[in-house]
């Protein structure tokens, strides 16, 4: 039996429509690979889990900190404003590492040797170990620094300081979870 | 009342310490910007970001030469497409990329400079880097204005990022 026109000419302006649904999804499909990507914000989240070798070769996990409060502080040589932080970072684990608080350091550096220097000449009291693109990623994306994320004793992100901060704001959000 | 000269001595030590350490400490947090810093680069060479799309946007314009100049890590994570990684500014080798990267280019070309590893007025890597154009002879070279970091002023704000190097 003949297709009667009126079918044929609907289907093939269905079949027009969908070349040009499938070319939008292909467009969409492509357009994805450069889509918008902004960082992602850990607020309130689980910190994400990772273990690495520190500086001094010892293993760094971060789960064995569960329980104590974290500032886990990316950072890199070539960072003045990182560098400002870290004397202040270092007096903080002194001061407050009996009431829980524990610092870690990840440098973004992309030689080591330059991060392990710095370790030793600013006489860095807590682990550091080496990042890179894939621990950023898993931390929303490091694009830019410094970054600092305030973990509390469960595990939770519960501040992210993104830039040059105000030490004083970042003492006022950890302060009042550590023990007394 | 009568001060001895140990107690003079103190008294002079512990106004030392005080007029000396607060001035260090407010020098500690505001640090002038490093010599060749990207301060020193004159305002009419700055882009912002809706600018740099728009040029690359315009249709038959000869598009410019995007160089990233910072971290690597960085770019990894997201740079801006179409752009090269160059090496930081404030490394000789970097220098040293960029000068070979540019020196066959007509000096006319439109080269964007960029970097966002930190806030601005702390880049170590823009300073130099438009420098070393300048000495080159370069006469159209922008840097994209990104104020506080690449995160901040570019993929938080929506803009198209690539990953990897």
């Amino acid at each position: 039996m003949a297709i009667p026109s009126v079918i044929r000419t609907a289907l093939r302006t269905l079949s027009r429509s969908f070349t040009v649904k499938l070319l939008l999804c292909l467009c969409v499909g492509v357009s994805a690979a450069q889509s918008p990507v902004a960082t992602t914000s850990l607020l309130h989240k689980d910190a994400p889990q990772f273990v690495r070798t520190d500086l001094e070769n010892r293993k760094l996990d971060l789960h064995a900190y569960r329980g104590k409060v974290i500032l886990l502080d990316f950072w890199a040589t070539w960072c003045a404003a990182c560098q400002l932080e870290i004397p202040r970072f270092v007096a903080w684990q002194s001061q407050f590492g009996p009431r829980g608080l524990q610092i870690i350091g990840i440098s973004m550096d992309d030689d080591p040797a330059l991060a392990r220097k710095l370790y030793k000449k600013m006489k860095l009291n807590y682990p550091v170990a080496m990042g890179d693109e894939k621990l950023g990623q898993l931390y929303g994306g490091v694009l830019g620094l410094p970054l600092t994320f305030l973990i509390d004793s469960q595990g939770k992100v519960q501040a992210q300081f993104r830039g040059e901060t105000d030490l004083k704001l970042i003492e006022d959000q950890f302060k009042p979870l550590l023990r007394p | 009342m009568k001060i001895g000269l140990v107690g003079r001595s103190g008294i002079v030590a512990f106004l030392a310490v005080g007029f000396v350490s607060t001035p260090l400490e407010l020098l500690a947090q505001f640090t002038p910007a490093p010599t060749a810093s990207a301060l020193s680069i004159p305002e009419a060479h700055w882009l912002k970001p809706e600018a740099l799309l728009h040029l690359q946007q315009i249709k038959g314009e000869e598009k410019p030469l995007i160089l990233q100049v910072g971290s690597h890590m960085l770019f990894a994570q997201a740079h801006i497409p179409g752009s090269e990684y160059i090496g930081p500014g404030s490394q000789p080798a970097g220098i040293q990329q960029l000068q070979n990267r540019v020196s066959a280019l007509s000096r006319k070309k439109l080269i964007v400079l960029y970097c966002g590893c930190c806030p601005l007025n702390r880049c170590p890597n823009l300073g130099p880097a438009f420098a070393k154009l300048s000495e080159m002879g370069f006469t159209n070279v922008k840097v994209l204005y990104l104020a506080d970091n690449f995160g901040t002023d570019w993929a938080d704000k929506g803009y198209p990022v690539e990953r990897g190097y």
